[in-house]
């Protein structure tokens, strides 16, 4: 059998308009904007919540121990809680999610144990979670580069007919990246099983969108690549989760690649390390701030009486849950050996890669004997 | 020349027929296409053209597109997305058409190729090969004569070999392929048309060996891909002249075999380098610097490098004089004081 299908591309724009399925005062939205997507059901709703809520209970958590000192670097999703956890939950167990930096609160939300996710911004180690036992790639750090990842483990499970997808999560800078483009082209061309989340959070650290791209949205990028494309509302978890949900569905009964970007913003600074006032105002974030995606659903739920103040208090509960376990791991320090270093570059041990784990063995030695000695002095006195 | 017997997992050997490198190279893809249908192969024109130097002539038409096929044309792409085909347990090769056309895929190389393994703690292993047609000598214009090895040498994380004759094409592909480690394999665009009479499956010495391709007491001269010939040229003109050459095919690059050339070395005591790509900051810098460092003692003259010139490739009509020659060799090797 040959996966080469004939195939007609699409020509459709995206909707200049986000897709929305909830307003940001919680309303139902009917009209036109909701792209004749519906709203999910309740159940569904009332989980995403949930994961939401621990998602930024985390996600605050991990920013303080940050700024603590007990990881090198975090960089938050605080505000992007619709994309991060809407998306991710559109996806199965067996499916493949290729993930950046920004996305821990998907990994958490994907099952991965914090002390995992946090392993690497800790600095203990490059990554520290399974990636075949979750399904999930490591959190990579060079832009666009796992966009060409999950499309070539995308083919590779179609030449096996495993009808599986992979989704993987770009910024708006991202776009910019030749590997972002030849992702797009090669999953349109191949047709494979990929959805790509662009969050568009307007803004590639200091860098505005309008410095990247003369597009009128980024979903526009897909027509030019022949798939289709859609402009969401990125603090809409509803309409996220639906319009990721229908391209799951159309990639795994072989209907190619979707393009999908959530129009967000980042209500943190990139990393502990930046200084937001430097490239935009502090007006700015109160306006999104009065777009949070939380309050948005929260809001349409109780409306719809389906959020007890009892599911509240559980539901922050078990948040709390998840940020004094979190406190708890990150606060004991990982014991690292440090000829570890020389055991995974290559499967066969090289003899030169040998002698040089020999000598920082015996500077080990030679350390652990000069501070035996130190004791020792310093006992005596 | 290098030993070679029969493949233990092979099936009877057949009669000897005479192949080219590319005959070769397409015989190790075909016979491992067929032994394990994990092993997919892509990139530009590799399909009904069989690649412009056809190497993967007629795979298409066995095989099928499913497991050769034409990728859109894009470097990154091609490994970016070979990446993700290793990591749900395939075995791509992928083919970037000439040297200089590999380096859109830097990135992915060097951050991800060569990293993931270790990132993992070697979970996710990526056991791909990238065939990288490479060097000169052939009359290219601009971009089709670079030597990128001192690339993917310099990055930690990458297997980097390059064959020199028929019989290591055909052995070297096939261990390449059935590597657990991504492995960068440089084919000396110079030489795919050079012949050898092999029977196949044919074994030669493993992809991480060096090998003894000339025995001599005088000069070890260390060679590899295209300067193998040019070293074995120069060891024939200067037998004639009272000069026993001792030849070193390489063939590793990344690891180097520091064993055999090491005890080369302390046989002839005198070694130089040979290389197309330029001296500043070139693979031979690493060469002459470590076997300095481990065979100092042994060593009656600095090791010596003879390469191409630090100067961009030129255009095919000055190539001649850019290129090290077996006079040029000789000559560079009548520098050092010969009184001992
Ligand atoms: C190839 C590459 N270039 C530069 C960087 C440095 N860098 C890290 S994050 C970032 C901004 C990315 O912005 P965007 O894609 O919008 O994602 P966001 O951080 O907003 O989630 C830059 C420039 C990098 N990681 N990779
Ligand atoms: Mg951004």
């Amino acid at each position: 059998m040959s996966l080469n299908v004939e195939h007609h591309s699409v020509r459709a724009l995206p909707s200049e308009k986000p897709i929305r399925l909830l307003d940001n005062a919680g309303h139902a939205v009917r009209s036109a904007a909701s792209g004749g997507f519906e709203l999910p059901d309740l159940d569904t709703l009332l989980e995403l919540y949930r994961r939401m809520v621990v998602a930024r209970r985390f996600d605050v958590q991990v920013t303080a121990l940050t700024k603590q000192g007990r990881l090198a670097t975090y960089p938050s999703a605080y505000g992007q809680e619709a994309c991060e956890i809407g998306a991710i939950s559109a996806i199965e167990a067996r499916d493949w999610f290729f993930p950046t930096y920004r996305d821990s609160i998907a990994l958490l939300t994907r099952g991965i144990e914090p002390a995992d996710i946090l392993l690497s911004f800790r600095g203990d180690w490059h990554n520290g979670y399974d990636q075949y036992a979750h399904r999930c790639a490591s959190q990579t750090t060079p832009l666009a580069t796992q966009a060409l990842h999950a499309v070539g483990l995308a083919h590779a499970a179609r030449l096996r007919q495993d009808p599986i997808v992979t989704m993987t999560y770009l910024g708006d800078g991202a776009t910019s990246e030749g590997d972002a483009h030849e992702a797009f082209n090669f999953a349109a061309v191949w047709q494979t099983p990929t959805v790509f989340l662009v969050q568009n959070n307007q803004f590639a650290i200091s860098v505005p969108l309008a410095r990247q791209t003369h597009a009128a949205t980024l979903a526009d990028k897909a027509v030019g690549y022949g798939m289709p494309g859609y402009h969401v509302d990125g603090n809409d978890v509803a309409a996220i989760y639906a319009v990721t949900r229908a391209a799951v569905d159309r990639a795994r009964s072989g209907g190619g690649p979707t393009l999908i970007e959530g129009l967000t913003y980042r209500i943190e600074a990139h990393t502990n390390s930046d200084d937001p006032t430097r490239y935009r105002q502090a007006r700015d974030v109160e306006h999104w701030k009065r777009r949070d995606p939380i309050e948005r659903l929260e809001k349409y739920l109780v409306s719809e009486g389906a959020l007890s103040e009892a599911a509240r208090t559980e539901i922050a509960d078990a948040a709390e849950a998840v940020a004094a376990h979190t406190r708890d791991v990150m606060t004991t320090e990982a014991d690292l050996d440090p000829l570890e270093l020389f055991d995974h570059v290559y499967e066969r041990p090289r003899a030169s890669l040998l002698e040089q784990r020999a000598r920082l063995e015996a500077e080990l030695a030679d350390a652990a004997t000069q501070a035996g000695h130190r004791n020792h002095a310093g006992a005596a006195r | 020349m290098t030993a070679t017997t029969t493949r233990l997992d092979a099936p009877a050997a057949s009669a000897p027929t005479q192949l080219t490198m590319a005959g070769a190279l397409n015989a190790a893809l075909r016979d491992a296409m067929a032994a394990d249908d994990r092993v997919v192969v892509y990139g530009e024109d590799v399909g009904p053209l069989g690649g412009v130097f056809r190497v993967t002539d007629g795979l298409q038409a066995q095989f099928g597109e499913d497991r050769i096929w034409d990728s859109p044309l894009a470097e990154s792409g091609i490994i970016g997305t070979a990446v993700g085909m290793a990591m749900y347990g395939m075995r791509p090769v992928v083919e970037m058409q000439f040297d200089a056309f590999s380096y859109p895929a830097f990135e992915q190389m060097v951050s991800h190729v060569a990293k993931m393994r270790n990132r993992t703690k070697g979970r996710m292993t990526l056991p791909m090969v990238v065939r990288i047609p490479c060097a000169g000598a052939i009359g290219g214009v601009e971009h089709h004569s670079d030597s990128s090895e001192a690339y993917w040498t310099s990055t930690p994380g990458l297997t980097v070999v390059m064959p020199s004759n028929p019989a290591d094409a055909y052995s070297m592909l096939r261990e390449a392929i059935d590597s657990n480690d991504p492995v960068v394999f440089m084919e000396p665009k110079s030489r795919y048309w050079s012949k050898a009479a092999l029977a196949l499956p044919v074994i030669t010495a493993p992809m991480d060996r060096a090998v003894v391709v000339r025995e001599g007491t005088d000069v070890t001269l260390l060679a590899y891909g295209p300067t193998v010939r040019t070293a074995l040229e120069a060891a024939d003109a200067a037998e004639a002249e009272g000069l026993s050459i001792e030849v070193v095919d390489l063939r590793s690059l990344s690891p180097f075999d520091d064993e055999t050339v090491g005890a080369s070395v302390r046989k002839t005591s005198r070694a130089a380098v040979i290389h197309e790509a330029a001296q500043f900051g070139g693979y031979g810098a690493e060469v002459a610097a470590r076997v300095t460092e481990r065979n100092f003692h042994h060593l009656a003259a600095p090791v010596m490098r003879i390469t191409g010139f630090d100067i961009p490739y030129p255009s095919p009509k000055l190539e001649e004089h850019y290129l090290p020659t077996p006079d040029r060799v000789l000559a560079a090797l009548d520098t050092w004081e010969w009184d001992d």
